[in-house]
């Protein structure tokens, strides 16, 4: 018995070490990059957009023989994590990523529900992470170690409530959001805050909320009804976008509908139909009528995988590319992790004007980029047509 | 007044889910004295059956097998999704208790809830692993315009669904007032110890009321995929756990007393939110439930002494 316990302990000892050899074994070869994404649970599309794009970057840099730093070529290797959609499952996903498969980037996760807490593992374990689509400010906010490669809602908010006006000339507002999401949350509030400062206090008649994973939103659309507004703005995902919308018109309601970036996934009109043909929503780029870059890539994507790419694809692609070269700036991998990590920080920090398929970025000091917002009309084709372009 | 009104067709059509499901958690307690937490997620694969038959039977429609009018066909396919999907989705139930609960019979009842909840989770894993993760869209089956009652606004959809949970939780009562097997249930709910010593077997029951119970949680997957066209593996879980609140409130083993709390919780769900603030929605009905349950801990039918007839 005793011997058995000797040699068990043996064997965990030199297991542990052959991972302690394998980590700082000198001659560094492959550069590890995490990818934190939703592959599962409430938003899964956003989930494979995010892994077919990281994927295609790949091949890109396989094509090409590896990724040239400083006159070195090394192996990359993508490490893909499933965040089921939830910000604890994010935070764990990032952690096993920082800690055991000791990668020294991650991009993503995409909505703010997981990347408000999983960027604050990532700042706390010192490792860089640039979230593609998370808009909510509290993600990269006091987190020197945090990017993303969108605008930010308090930007969102007013675009959207300017346009309405603009284009209505409605005075009378409704909000119908998920109180349980930080994303649709912090849009809703900054929306309310725009929308209130231009029309005054009182001119949002309705400010409704449902909890994530609701599916009935007739009690808060009589409601709406009632209340005189003049159109409902909506910050929901895919899934819900189809019910609200659907749900809105069989109880007679005939205005527009209006929603934000969110709205941008593939499967929004699959799963929505001609309910949704018409309506406008803010986002990062428009699909149709694309030229230049983002128009190969978008080709090159449909060719692969069937379909248009949605937003999350695109600045994931974006992300990616910032990435790669953050990481060529940076001049030299040296093999220890905590100071490659370091250098890619700085070298984020310092990027000027990246020519993305989604616009020119230049990082603030927050980490957030200065962008252009894009409103999009859903044709009656179901595609989603450029119809106006707001800068800061 | 046309606001109230709406409310209540809209609370009307949410109740009859909560109602449909619930039954079945109250037929199971009523026969077996069990829990079955797979319930919810009974109910999710009913719904999706119901998806494939639908979409198979329109696509056998669309190659011309069948050459009727659309609203006619449509009908035809509405119906026959409801039975091949209730007939197939009690195999499934029949399937979760032979499996699952025959062996513990007789072991302790926290072992048996252990278990439901752990088919719920394989069968919500499953699904994710063999369909997938992405949504499905429920195909329309009962299109038509809103009609515009003195106000309300009324889908035809909200009629086929209120009226065939209805006729069904009469079908239900029908059989267990009126039928052999009806009465082998109220026995066997009346006393499952004596009554297998006069030749009724409680294994027959179980698979029988387990049937039933999936069946109608079929009838209520498809409704639901008709109302609300997302569907997705996790879609049953907070929904039966909605429902089997409504079965604790209506009174553990009660048929009558769980379909009138599926309406009941429905109705409140829905004016909460219609008349007090949406976020505290489901805050307040669930504490106006937790009153209702402090003044009758047996709710409304249950009765104290758990031996006694219920069905």
């Amino acid at each position: 018995m005793k011997k058995r316990t000797v040699w068990t302990g043996l064997t965990l000892l030199m297991l542990l070490s052959m991972t302690f050899v394998g980590a700082c074994g000198p001659g560094v070869d492959t550069i590890k990059i995490g990818i934190n994404a939703p592959l599962t649970g409430d938003i899964p599309k956003v989930g494979e957009g995010t892994k077919y794009a990281a994927e295609m970057w790949l091949e890109d840099i396989n094509a090409a023989g590896g990724l040239d730093v400083g006159g070195t070529t090394y192996k990359v290797e993508l490490f893909i994590e499933d965040n089921e959609s939830k910000g604890e499952s994010a935070v764990a996903a990032n952690t096993k990523l920082i800690t055991q498969d000791e990668v020294l980037v991650i991009v993503g996760p995409q909505a703010s529900k997981q990347a408000v807490p999983a960027g604050g593992k990532a700042n706390e374990l010192e490792t860089p992470m640039v979230s593609p689509w998370s808009t909510n400010p509290d993600t990269t906010l006091d987190r020197p170690w945090v990017f993303r490669a969108c605008f930010l809602d308090p930007f969102q908010g007013p675009v959207v409530a300017n346009f309405v006006q603009e284009e209505f000339g409605y005075t009378k507002a409704a909000v119908l959001y998920d109180i349980a999401s930080d994303y649709p949350k912090g849009l809703a509030e900054f929306f309310k805050m725009a929308w209130e400062e231009a029309q005054g206090a009182g001119s949002v008649v309705t400010f409704e909320s449902f909890t994530t994973g609701d599916t009935d939103f007739s009690a808060q659309l009589t409601k709406i009804k009632e209340s005189g507004a003049e159109f409902i703005f909506t910050p929901q995902y895919y899934n819900e976008v189809a019910l609200i919308v659907q749900q809105a018109h069989e109880l007679g309601w005939t205005a527009p509908i209006v929603g934000s970036d969110s709205w941008g996934s593939a499967e929004t009109v699959e799963l929505c139909g001609e309910d949704c043909y018409g309506l406008f929503f803010s986002t990062h780029y428009a699909a149709a009528g694309a030229v230049g870059e983002t128009k190969a890539f978008i080709d090159r994507y449909n060719e692969n995988h069937g379909y248009v790419p949605d937003d999350v694809a695109a600045l994931t692609w974006d992300t990616m590319g910032i990435v790669q070269r953050a990481i060529q700036d940076c001049g030299e991998i040296t093999g220890d992790i905590k100071a490659d990590r370091k250098c890619v920080r700085d070298a984020l920090a310092k990027i000027t004007d990246y020519d993305g398929i989604t616009g020119k970025m230049t990082f603030t000091e927050e980490g957030d980029p200065i962008k252009c917002a894009v409103l999009v009309r859903i044709s009656e084709a179901g595609e989603f047509e450029f119809y106006e372009q707001v800068c800061p | 007044m046309a606001f109230f009104m709406q409310q209540v067709v809209n609370a009307l059509q949410r109740g009859s889910f909560y109602a449909l499901i619930a039954l079945g958690y109250s037929m199971v307690y009523g026969v077996l004295m069990l829990f079955n937490f797979a319930h919810g997620d009974v109910f999710m694969v009913g719904a999706y059956i119901g998806f494939f038959v639908s979409s198979g039977l329109l696509a056998l429609s669309a190659v011309g097998f069948l050459s009727l009018p659309t609203g006619v066909t449509l009908a035809l396919v509405l119906v026959l999704t409801l039975i091949i999907s209730m007939l197939l989705n009690s195999v499934v139930g029949m399937l979760v208790e032979r499996i699952g609960y025959r062996p513990l019979r007789g072991a302790p009842r926290a072992s048996a809830a252990i278990t439901g909840l752990m088919i719920g989770i394989i069968l919500e894993t499953s699904n994710l692993a063999l369909l997938g993760a992405q949504r499905r869209s429920f195909p329309d089956l009962i299109p038509g315009e809103t009609i515009h009652v003195l106000g309300v606004n009324i889908t035809p959809k909200k009629i086929v669904i209120v009226a065939v949970s209805l006729l069904l939780m009469f079908g239900l009562h029908l059989f267990v007032r009126r039928t052999k097997w009806g009465m082998a249930m109220r026995a066997m709910a009346y006393d499952y110890v004596v009554v297998p010593l006069m030749g009724v077997s409680i294994n027959t029951i179980a698979l029988l009321t387990f049937g039933l119970g999936s069946a109608l949680a079929a009838a209520a997957g498809i409704l639901y995929g008709v109302a609300y066209p997302v569907l997705d593996p996790y879609m049953g879980v907070l929904f039966g756990w909605k429902a089997f609140v409504a079965a604790i409130v209506g009174g553990r083993g009660s048929v009558l007393g769980a379909g009138l709390a599926g309406f009941l919780l429905g109705f409140i769900e829905i004016f909460v939110a219609a008349f007090l603030p949406s976020t505290m929605r489901d805050l307040i009905a669930f504490s106006i439930i937790l009153v209702i349950l402090t003044f009758r801990p047996h709710g409304f039918f249950g009765e104290p002494y758990s031996a006694q007839l219920r069905l």
